[in-house]
C-alpha cells in the first residue's frame, strides 16, 4: 500500500473522520454501537453512509410528513425510484435526482452523471427508460464563468442523454440571482415496464451470488455523498476529484444488458441496484440490509481502474456505470456469459450470508466486519427548532405596477431570461429517440406515447424558488398545483410526482423553517391533486460562504393520456378559434415577473392562490380537452396573460383580436388557477357551456395582428414582432 | 421488401427504423448485429443513427471496421441498397461507401430541430415517391453533420447528380446544402435527417414515409431509377 492508514487509535485521537463529514457523536456512537473502535475503512464506510445524501439524517422527519401511497402506486419511496400503475398491466417508473454540487464544480461531467445516475435507478427497477427532463437554474449575472456553468451543463446532459439515446422531452431552466454560485441540476427520468416485472434492489438467500458488472472502479468521485453534503467556500477550490466521469456508451450496454437480465432471466435474479452514492458501499449494504441478510465481499476481485486502490477508495468510489446484482447459486454462469455478450466486465465478487455481518476481505484479511444495520439503519435523525425568517415576518407592501406604455412593457417582459424561449439551448437535447415523443420541449408538458398501448404519458419539471423565498407553505403548494396545470394543459390526468428537495444548511433554524413549511404546502397539495410522491431526492447544504439559495422543490410529476387524439398543445392552430380566459384574475403581482421588470426584485406576501379552486378549474379544463373541445391549451404562470398569449402564438404567427374588462395591469398579474383555450368557434357553446362563469372570451385567432383592448389601454402590434423578441432574447444575452 | 437493421453497440436509433419498417411500411425487417458476416437474403440494408462504439474518436471511425462492414461493402457492389442515417451516413463515410466526410456542425453544438428539406434529386432509389423540388420537413438531431468533400469530389457529385435532399435552410455549413447524397451508382444514400423519425402524424408529421415508399417502389422494379 502506497500511503499509510491512521491506525483505529489515531481515528480516535487525531479525528480525520471529522474531515469525512461526521461528528464527534456520530463517530462515538458508532464505535459504542460496534464495541470497538472502527478502523479506517469502517470509518469511511460510516462517512458514506451516514451523509445527507446516503441517510437524510436532517430531512427524515420532513420526508416522512409526504403521502406516498394511493390506490395507483405499486411502489413508493425506499428503492431506485417509484413505481404507479397506468392500466393495460403497464407500469410508469420514475425518479428525479439532483447533481448540484458536482455540477457546479465540473459543469459538463457533472449534469452528464447526474443523467446517467437517474437513468440507472429506472432500469435497476427493471423499466426501459423512456424519457428524461431536467429542471435547471442559474444565476441572473450573465459573465464568463456563468456563461460557461450554463454552456457546459446543457452540454453534458445533451452529450450524456443524447448518446444513450433517451429523448429530454421537457424541463425548465431558470434564473435567479440566488442561484449565481449554486446552480441546480436536477435530472428527472421516466421509464416503462410490464407491472409484472417489478423487481428490488435485494440481496437474500445464503449463499447467492453477488455481482458486479459495469465499468471498472477508479479513484474518481471518492466519498461524493460526503461532498454533496458540505457546503462550499469561495477559498477552498480543492475538490474536483470528488466529480466523476460519465460514459454513455457503456450505460447504453449495461441498460440493455440488465433489461435483458430482468426480462429474460428472472429465475436468476434475487435483486439489483445502481451503484449511486457511497458507490459499492451503499448499494451493498443496502441490498442486503433491506432483505435481512449478511453479505461478504472480495475486494480483489472488484475490477480496478488502478493499483493500489486502498479498500476505503475502492468502497467509496463513485465511478460511474455500475451496477450489483444478487444472482441466484447456480445461475452465475448464465449471467456472466449474457453480459460478455454485451462486451461488459462482469464479476462474481461475494456471497449473501446468515446474519447481519457485513465484511470485506482484501488482500486476504478482513478490513471491515461490522453489523450491516449499522451502516444502514442506525443513522441519528436530527431536527433544528424551526425559526421563521425576519424576511416572512415583515413582508414588503402589495405591489401594484404602473402601466404608461404597455407595448414596451410588453417587450420588456418578454425578453426577460425567464420568459423568453430556452429553445436556444434544449434544441441541444435529442427530444425524439425512440420515436414516441408526442410533445418535445417547449409545451406545457413533454409527451410520449406508451408502445403496445393507446396511452400515452405527460411529464413536467417545475420549480418555483422566487415564490417560496416569500412563502415557503404557499409556495410549495404552488409548485405542485403548477405542475398539475401542465399536465392538465395537455389533456393528461396527474398520476404522482417526484421530486428534489434543494435547500441551503439545514442546521440553520430559518432553512429548517423553510424545509417544513414547504414540505407542508406541498403534502397538502399532492393530497389535493391525489399526486403521491413516490420517490425522490434531497439537496441541502446549497450555500456558498454562508449564503444560501432559495428553498427550492423540485416536483417532477407525470400525468396520464387515455385519448391519443386529446393530446393538446399550446400553439395556436387556426385563425377564428375562439380563445377563452378560464379562471378568474386578481390584482396579484407579488413575486411577478413585472414586479421583477419594474422593481428588480420580488418581494411582499403571496396571494391569488386558492389550492380548492385551482383543483376545481383544472378538472373543469381537463373535462373540457378530454372532450375534444379544444384546440390549444395553455397554463398561466410566469409572465401571466401577457406572456401566455404570445407563446400560444408564436409557433404558427398567429395573433389575437379582442378585447378585455382587464386592465393593463392585470395584463400582467400572476393569479394561480389560470389557463388559455383556443376554441373551434362549433365547439363554442359547448364550451362556454361546460365551463359556466369560470371562462370568459378574450378575442379571436386572428392571422397576424396582436391587438387587445384593455379597460385602460390598448395594445396594437403584431405577433411576428412578439415573437422574435421572446424566440431571440436569450440567445442574445448568452452571446 | 426484407430489410437488414444493422445494430452497432451503441446504436440507438435500430430500433425505431426497425420500427418504421416493420410497423408503420408494413415490410419485412430484422435486426442484424454488426458482427455478422453475412447480408445475403436482404433488399436492404439500414444503418442506423446513434454513437456507435461511443464515437469518442470521431463518429464511424470505429464501426468502420466492424465485422459487418465487408458484408456491407460486398453488398453495395452487388447493387444492393444501403441507407445510412445520421451516425449510419458517417459510418458510411468513413467506410468509403459515400464520399466526403461530416464534420463538425458550425455552430459546435448538437442540433436537434425539424429541417425544411428540399428534394434535390426524385429519380433515386430512395426518392422516387417524391415531387421535383418537393419540400418536406424532416427532423436533425446531430453534432456532426457538416457536410464536406473536396472541390474536385464535390464538382462530380453534383454533375452526377447524387444529391438526393438539399437544407433549405442550412443549419450545420453543410457544403452545397447538402443533407443527403448517394454514391455515383445511386444505390447507397447516406442523410442526416432522419426519415424514420416522420412517419406518424401523431409524432408530427409523415414526410419522411416518401424515402421507404420509394424503396419498396424500388425493390419492385416498379419505378425507373436513373443511375
Amino acid at each position: 500500500m502506497l500511503q499509510t492508514e491512521p491506525t483505529p487509535e489515531q481515528i480516535r485521537d487525531q479525528k480525520p473522520y471529522l474531515q469525512l463529514g461526521l461528528t464527534e457523536a456520530e463517530y462515538a456512537l458508532f464505535t459504542k454501537r460496534l464495541g470497538r473502535l472502527p478502523n479506517y475503512t469502517e470509518v469511511g464506510l460510516q462517512s458514506g453512509m451516514w451523509s445527507e445524501h446516503c441517510a437524510y439524517k436532517y430531512s427524515k422527519p420532513i420526508l416522512k410528513t409526504f403521502w406516498t401511497k394511493n390506490e395507483r402506486v405499486l411502489m413508493g419511496p425506499g428503492e431506485g425510484a417509484g413505481v404507479i400503475a397506468i392500466g393495460e398491466g403497464k407500469a410508469v417508473v420514475f425518479k428525479a435526482e439532483s447533481h448540484n454540487h458536482p455540477s457546479a464544480v465540473e459543469p459538463y461531467e457533472g449534469a452528464a452523471t447526474g443523467i446517467g445516475g437517474i437513468i440507472r435507478d429506472i432500469f435497476s427497477i427493471g423499466a426501459k427508460p423512456v424519457a428524461s427532463l431536467d429542471s435547471l437554474a442559474f444565476g441572473t449575472r450573465f459573465d464568463a464563468h456563468n456563461q460557461n456553468l450554463i454552456d457546459q451543463v446543457v452540454a453534458g446532459i445533451g452529450g450524456y442523454g443524447n448518446a444513450i439515446g433517451i429523448p429530454t422531452v421537457g424541463g425548465e431552466i431558470q434564473f435567479d440571482a440566488s442561484y449565481q454560485d449554486n446552480p441546480l441540476v436536477n435530472a428527472m427520468c421516466v421509464g416503462v415496464m410490464d407491472e409484472k416485472d417489478i423487481q428490488r434492489g435485494q440481496a437474500a438467500g445464503v449463499g447467492n451470488a453477488i455481482i458486479y458488472v459495469g465499468a471498472k472502479t477508479g479513484r474518481d468521485g471518492i466519498n461524493g455523498a460526503s461532498f454533496a453534503s458540505a457546503q462550499f467556500s469561495k477559498e477552498e477550490d480543492a475538490d474536483r476529484s470528488a466529480v466523476q466521469v460519465g460514459d454513455p456508451f457503456m450505460e447504453k450496454l449495461l441498460t440493455d444488458a440488465c433489461l435483458a437480465v430482468t426480462q429474460k432471466h428472472q429465475k436468476a435474479l434475487v435483486g439489483m441496484q445502481d451503484m449511486g452514492a457511497a458507490g459499492l458501499v451503499s448499494s451493498s449494504a443496502e441490498m442486503a440490509s433491506k432483505a435481512g441478510f449478511g453479505m461478504t465481499l472480495d475486494l480483489d476481485l472488484i475490477p480496478q481502474r488502478e493499483p493500489g486502490m486502498t479498500p476505503f477508495e475502492i468502497m467509496l468510489s463513485e465511478s460511474q456505470e455500475r451496477m450489483l446484482l444478487c444472482i441466484r447459486t447456480g445461475f452465475e454462469q448464465e449471467i456472466l456469459d449474457l453480459f460478455a455478450g454485451y462486451d461488459l466486465d462482469a464479476v462474481v465478487c461475494g456471497r449473501v450470508e446468515a446474519g447481519h455481518q457485513y465484511r470485506l476481505l482484501h488482500h486476504g484479511a478482513v478490513v471491515c466486519d461490522i453489523p450491516v444495520g449499522l451502516l444502514t439503519d442506525a443513522v441519528p435523525t436530527y431536527t433544528t427548532t424551526p425559526k421563521q425568517p425576519a424576511r416572512l415576518a415583515h413582508p414588503a407592501p402589495d405591489f401594484t405596477p404602473t402601466i404608461t406604455d404597455i407595448d414596451q412593457t410588453l417587450r420588456a417582459l418578454l425578453a426577460l431570461p425567464n420568459i423568453a424561449s430556452k429553445r436556444s439551448l434544449f434544441k441541444r437535447y435529442d427530444a425524439q429517440v425512440q420515436t414516441n415523443t408526442v410533445i418535445a420541449p417547449g409545451g406545457d408538458a413533454g409527451v410520449i406515447r406508451v408502445r403496445g398501448t393507446h396511452r400515452a404519458l405527460a411529464m413536467t419539471a417545475d420549480s418555483n424558488g422566487r415564490l417560496l423565498a416569500l412563502d415557503p407553505e404557499i409556495g410549495g403548494a404552488i409548485t405542485v398545483a403548477e405542475a398539475a396545470r401542465n399536465l392538465v394543459a395537455t389533456g393528461a390526468e396527474p398520476l404522482g410526482i417526484t421530486d428534489c428537495l434543494n435547500y441551503g444548511d439545514p442546521s440553520k433554524p430559518e432553512v429548517y423553517y423553510e424545509l417544513q413549511a414547504s414540505a407542508k404546502g406541498i403534502v397538502e397539495a399532492t393530497k389535493v391533486f391525489n399526486t403521491p410522491v413516490i420517490s425522490g431526492n434531497v439537496s441541502l447544504y446549497n450555500e456558498t460562504s454562508g449564503v444560501g439559495i432559495h428553498p427550492t422543490p423540485m416536483i417532477g410529476m407525470v400525468g396520464l393520456i387515455t385519448d391519443l387524439d386529446a393530446i393538446t398543445t399550446v400553439a395556436f392552430k387556426q385563425a377564428g378559434d375562439v380563445v377563452f380566459l378560464v379562471g378568474a384574475t386578481g390584482d396579484d403581482y407579488n413575486g411577478s415577473s413585472i414586479q421583477y421588470l419594474q422593481n428588480g426584485a420580488y418581494a411582499g406576501r403571496l396571494t391569488g392562490f386558492d389550492l380548492t379552486q385551482e383543483k376545481a378549474i383544472q378538472d373543469k379544463m381537463l373535462k373540457a380537452i378530454q372532450a375534444h373541445l379544444v384546440n390549444a391549451c395553455h397554463d398561466l404562470a410566469d409572465g401571466g396573460l401577457a406572456a401566455a398569449l404570445v407563446e400560444m402564438g408564436t409557433a404558427n404567427r398567429l395573433g389575437i383580436k379582442g378585447s378585455t374588462a382587464l386592465s393593463a395591469a392585470q395584463f400582467f398579474a400572476e393569479t394561480q388557477g389560470r389557463f388559455l383555450a383556443a376554441v373551434p368557434p362549433a365547439q363554442q357553446a359547448a364550451f362556454a357551456a361546460q365551463m359556466g362563469k369560470d371562462a370568459v372570451v378574450l378575442g379571436t385567432v386572428s392571422d397576424g395582428e396582436f391587438v387587445l383592448d384593455l379597460a385602460d389601454a390598448k395594445l396594437d402590434t403584431t405577433i411576428a414582432d412578439l415573437a422574435a423578441i421572446q424566440e431571440e432574447a436569450l440567445a442574445w444575452q448568452l452571446k | 421488401m426484407k430489410a437488414a437493421v444493422l445494430t452497432f453497440p451503441g446504436s440507438n436509433c435500430d430500433a425505431d427504423l426497425l420500427w418504421a419498417v416493420q410497423e408503420i411500411a408494413g415490410q419485412e425487417a430484422a435486426l442484424v448485429s454488426a458482427n455478422t458476416e453475412d447480408l445475403t437474403g436482404f433488399d436492404l440494408v439500414l444503418v442506423p443513427g446513434g454513437f456507435s462504439y461511443g464515437d469518442y474518436l470521431r463518429s464511424g471511425a470505429i464501426a468502420k471496421f466492424a465485422p459487418v462492414m465487408g458484408a456491407l461493402k460486398t453488398f453495395a457492389a452487388n447493387g444492393g441498397y444501403v441507407l445510412g442515417i445520421c451516425n449510419g451516413f458517417q459510418i458510411l463515410t468513413e467506410a468509403g461507401l459515400l464520399p466526403g466526410a461530416l464534420q463538425v456542425n458550425t455552430s459546435l453544438e448538437f442540433i436537434c430541430e425539424p429541417e425544411p428539406l428540399i428534394v434535390a434529386n426524385h429519380q433515386t432509389a430512395f426518392s422516387n415517391q417524391y415531387a421535383a423540388g418537393q419540400t418536406i420537413s424532416l427532423p436533425i438531431a446531430h453534432g456532426e453533420g457538416n457536410y464536406y468533400a473536396d472541390p474536385e469530389t464535390l464538382a462530380s457529385i453534383e454533375a452526377h447528380q447524387q444529391v438526393v435532399f438539399r437544407y433549405a435552410e442550412n443549419p450545420n455549413g453543410s457544403l452545397n446544402d447538402i443533407a443527403g447524397l448517394t454514391n455515383e451508382a445511386g444505390n447507397v444514400l447516406g442523410m442526416m435527417p432522419h426519415p424514420e423519425r416522420a412517419v406518424e402524424a401523431l409524432l408530427g408529421g409523415t414526410d419522411g414515409l416518401g424515402v421507404f415508399e420509394s424503396l419498396i417502389a424500388a425493390t419492385k422494379g416498379a419505378v425507373h431509377v436513373a443511375n
